[in-house]
């Protein structure tokens, strides 16, 4: 049997990802996963849907504080309190995409942010929440009762299931009978409401669906990072997906992938060195934007003429 | 013309050979008024030609009668049920297939997925997410076979974003088509086609017409006047908004006020 560039590439870049801990930190490479599933979950509307949300810190930060309360006050197991992050980002979702869908272009995204906002100022603002400290010393527990999160190498194969079942479940909402309908709506929503299609369910659809996995890296995060803070719901994180994507490639599927490892390693590789950190990713953003207008991997993906 | 008792009827009449019907249909932009007052009458199974010079609202009316526009005043009724209040995608729904003056693709999807997407429409998989899209290879037959009517059985599988125009229009035709419509609106359906293009897509207006025992209809916006003369059991001109004529084309050939309006508009 042969395999399709994109399944060779994938089986290479899971085996690179199966090495990696005897070579780079455990703890850079959870980071990077986690922003990738993040990524990865935004471009599910961005690339996808055609839809610009500048809001997803919502929910990756939401989930964050959900999964570390459930796990701190409220004892969940890990595994528990993850999936109560992940549905919470749901539930936000459906709230904040019923809201946002209706309106077009910039103003969904000025609405997705306006949203946003209100979530960071309840965190800033609510009880439960510790404020500019936010939620510390998240238990890590027992993944499934077996896998010891406190554990670096072992959390590590955890979040790398965990992001790749992610991105599994992504390339195949993309690649569905949904999928199809979703791209048509991006190509030309006219002629898709023309069809029959109530392009405004299919778009809130996927809004949810970016949202849950958007939380799922949220909750993730929290619990093996032992932390939820008010940087992850500020409107700088919606930003910085964002860019990733950009930098990788939009509507490619390993494209956020690959630009969250490109700008959490540049940011980790900056933090010793004195240099303004956000000013030289800021540089590299744009030069790399100038150069490769479809993102690195969709740049790469249209010279050797292959969907990756 | 209509029946003159239709004029004062209830909004809900039952099913007559009228299709579809508009009762001082108004759209105003911004005080200019594109469509003033239409009484506008179509009849079940008949191929209905909207002709006119450039600017005179026959787009307009086509985005009245699927609501892409709202009316600023008057009604709409498809099959004796008045839809004034619809979405556009309950109006396709009901049966209303339309195409686009400037040619309406999905640039990234294939022509097969182009058409494809129409006839998914139909089934409960629309919503499937956590399918694989090879459970969508039952509808290709059927899609190929749209795609041959129209002569683009041979480029199915090239992004429709690809394809020259005269190709996009036919690529439409096919989408159209495949939502098996009861009354299809074609808004210039032969511009930027190729001589050879024109004829085949001629016949397959005319044949779509015949199809469902004669019942389907078929509106039609062409300034190709040959051709127009050729396929319409009906015309009605329309200029400024308002229907300056109605009739067979050897009525409308006729009539003078037509003949003026054509004059220096550079068709004829
Ligand atoms: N959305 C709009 N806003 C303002 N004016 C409009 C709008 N749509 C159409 N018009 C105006 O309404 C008039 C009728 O336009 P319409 O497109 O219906 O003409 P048409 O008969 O289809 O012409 P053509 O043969 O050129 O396609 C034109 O004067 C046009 O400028
Ligand atoms: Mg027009």
């Amino acid at each position: 049997m042969r395999l399709s560039p994109l399944t060779s590439l994938t089986l290479v870049a899971l085996a690179l990802l199966l090495a990696a801990p005897w070579v780079v930190y455990p703890a850079f490479l959870m980071k990077a996963l986690c922003f990738a599933l993040f990524a990865a979950a935004f471009n599910l509307l961005l690339g996808y849907a055609g839809l610009l949300s500048f809001g997803h810190a919502a929910f990756f930060g939401g989930a964050a504080y959900v999964t570390a309360h459930a796990a701190k006050v409220w004892g969940w197991p890990p595994e528990l309190a993850i999936l109560g992050g992940t549905l919470a980002a749901a539930a936000l979702g459906l709230a904040m995409g019923a809201l946002a869908i209706r309106r077009q272009g910039i103003y969904f995204a000025m609405t997705t942010l306006a949203l946003a906002q209100m979530l960071f100022f309840l965190f800033l603002q609510a009880p439960f929440t510790g404020g500019e400290d936010g939620i510390q010393g998240v238990p890590q527990g027992r993944l499934l009762g077996l896998i010891d999160l406190g554990q670096p190498t072992d959390a590590y194969y955890a979040v790398l299931a965990i992001a790749a079942l992610g991105h599994l479940a992504l390339y195949r909402i993309v690649h569905s009978p949904f999928g199809q309908v979703l791209k048509a709506v991006r190509d030309n929503e006219a002629r898709a409401r023309s069809l029959g299609y109530e392009v405004d369910r299919y778009k809130l659809t996927a809004f949810v669906l970016s949202a849950t996995l958007a939380g799922l890296a949220g909750g993730t995060k929290a619990l093996v990072f032992q932390i939820a803070t008010l940087t992850d719901v500020q409107w700088q994180m919606s930003g910085e997906v964002v860019l990733m994507t950009l930098l990788g490639g939009i509507g490619t599927v390993a494209g956020p992938a690959v630009g969250a490892f490109l700008s959490v390693g540049l940011e980790s590789a900056l933090a010793t060195s004195g240099l303004p950190v956000p000013a030289v990713i800021g540089a590299v953003f744009i030069a790399c934007v100038l150069v490769f207008r479809r993102g690195l991997v969709g740049e790469i993906g249209a010279r050797l003429k292959i969907r990756l | 013309m209509t029946d003159p008792a239709m004029t004062d009827a209830p909004t809900v009449v039952p099913i007559t050979d009228v299709v579809l019907e508009t009762r001082g249909l108004t759209k105003s932009f911004r005080g200019f008024t594109a469509v003033r007052d239409l009484d506008f009458t179509v009849r079940r199974g008949t191929i209905h030609a909207l002709i006119g010079p450039n600017g005179a609202g026959k787009t307009t009316v086509f985005n009245l009668l699927t609501k892409f526009l709202a009316p600023t005043s008057g009604h709409i009724l498809h099959d004796g049920v008045d839809i004034t209040a619809a979405s556009p995608a309950a109006i396709a729904r009901r049966g209303i297939g339309r195409s686009f003056q400037i040619s309406a693709t999905f640039p990234h999807l294939t022509a097969l997925e182009n058409v494809r997407v129409a006839l998914q429409r139909r089934t409960p998989g629309r919503f499937h997410f956590w399918r694989p899209e090879s459970t969508l290879a039952a509808l290709n037959d059927r899609a190929l076979a749209l795609l041959a009517e129209v002569g683009l059985e041979a480029r199915a599988q090239e992004p429709a974003g690809t394809l020259p125009y005269g190709a996009k229009k036919a690529l439409e035709i096919a989408t159209t088509l495949a939502l098996d419509p009861d009354v299809l609106l074609l808004d210039e359906p032969l511009a930027g086609m190729g001589r050879e293009d024109v004829a085949r897509t001629a016949a397959l207006i005319r044949r779509t017409a015949q199809k469902e025992n004669g019942r389907r209809t078929v509106v039609m916006v062409e300034h190709n006047l040959g051709v127009v003369a050729d396929l319409s059991d009906r015309i009605t001109v329309l200029q400024r908004g308002e229907i300056l004529a109605e009739g067979s084309y050897a009525d409308i050939a006729a009539d003078r006020a037509v003949r003026e309006a054509y004059m220096g508009t550079g068709h004829a």
